[in-house]
């Protein structure tokens, strides 16, 4: 038999994997404190600050247990200016991913920086949380952070 | 920054962490070619130059000899069930209502199987080296895929061995 003419055959296609994950004592007292607008980390052996608290300590192994309070606001330690935002990405104009050193922690975390524009951006600068308009016991839950300017 | 009255809540034990992988995925030149020809309501293959073997759904190559298949040829909807399975536990998403039979199905004319579904049959008198017929949409409703077929069902006629299935 003669073969038709071939056409280009395209589709959208979306895989979807809907999975809800067991976040444990320790990651799940950290979203239950973003739910009440509080970040807590924990204490590790050296007695550094781990935030987001890590569940066994990264030097010894032994099970962490011991929560530290820390602060809404903290410093840039090193960032990444995000030009052209995504479709997953959380915020939909340009932001800085950044690590931020919170105070009262000694270990930096991964979040967004709302700056408004790349020049705004320093290594230190001084940044503070801005909360989403609904916690929910979400990483999320931290809507980013923007730069914070003490008053003199 | 405020400072709002904490509610008694339980606390979090779970995250919603869904993952969503979009893809545009276009058939290559064989893929294609089966499904215009699927859309016509014909099941085709191809046919391997060297060892002669015809696969369904063609890829366009043959994996044992390495060449091109490039030879088309058309199948009937008579198929041979080589090994089955009977559904029991429902899967998210899944129109289907348990317990339903998924196939692989050898139709007649290739030697590679491919997997539909059957029904209009008693599953527990499915069994391989069954005979099967392809049980078509309505022609108004056929489109480039495989769901052209509704499922399969049986067929009054003999057994096929189980060493001579896909022969």
């Amino acid at each position: 038999m003669s073969d038709p003419q071939t056409e280009v055959l395209s589709q959208a296609f979306e895989l979807g994997f809907t999975y809800t994950r067991s976040t444990g004592p320790i990651v799940g007292r950290f979203l239950t404190g973003l739910r009440d607008r509080q970040i807590v980390g924990i204490r590790g052996s050296d007695g550094r600050v781990i935030v987001p608290p890590m569940e066994y300590d990264p030097v010894t192994a032994a099970a962490l247990d011991e929560f530290v309070p820390v602060g809404q606001r903290g410093e840039v330690t090193t960032w990444s200016w995000v030009k052209y935002p995504r479709e997953k990405h959380l915020l939909d104009h340009p932001f800085a991913w950044a690590l931020i050193q919170l105070d009262g922690a000694d270990i930096p975390m991964l979040h967004m920086v709302d700056a408004g524009d790349e020049s705004v951006m320093k290594t230190g600068m001084k940044v503070e949380v801005r909360w989403a308009d609904e916690p929910r016991g979400h990483i999320s839950d931290i809507a980013c952070f923007v730069p914070f300017v003490e008053e003199a | 920054m405020t400072t709002e009255k904490t509610e008694e809540r339980e606390p979090i034990t779970g995250m919603e962490a869904p993952l969503y992988l979009k893809y545009k995925f276009t058939a290559g030149e064989s893929t294609a070619k089966f499904l215009s020809q699927l859309k016509l309501g014909r099941l085709t293959g191809q046919r391997c130059p060297i060892c002669s073997q015809v696969y369904v759904p063609a890829r366009g190559s043959c994996a044992r000899c390495g060449v091109a298949t490039n030879e088309t040829v058309e199948l009937s909807d008579k198929a041979t069930i080589q090994s089955f399975t009977i559904v029991h536990i429902p899967i998210p998403g899944n129109a289907l209502q348990p317990p339903y039979i998924v196939a692989n199905l050898v139709p007649d004319g290739a030697n590679i199987s491919f997997i539909h579904l059957l029904s209009e049959c008693d599953n527990e008198a499915v069994h391989i080296g069954m005979r099967v017929e392809a049980v078509w949409k309505p022609e108004e409703e056929w489109d480039y895929a495989m769901e052209n077929i509704s499922y399969f069902r049986p067929l009054d006629e003999p057994d096929v061995p189980i060493d001579e299935i896909g022969r």
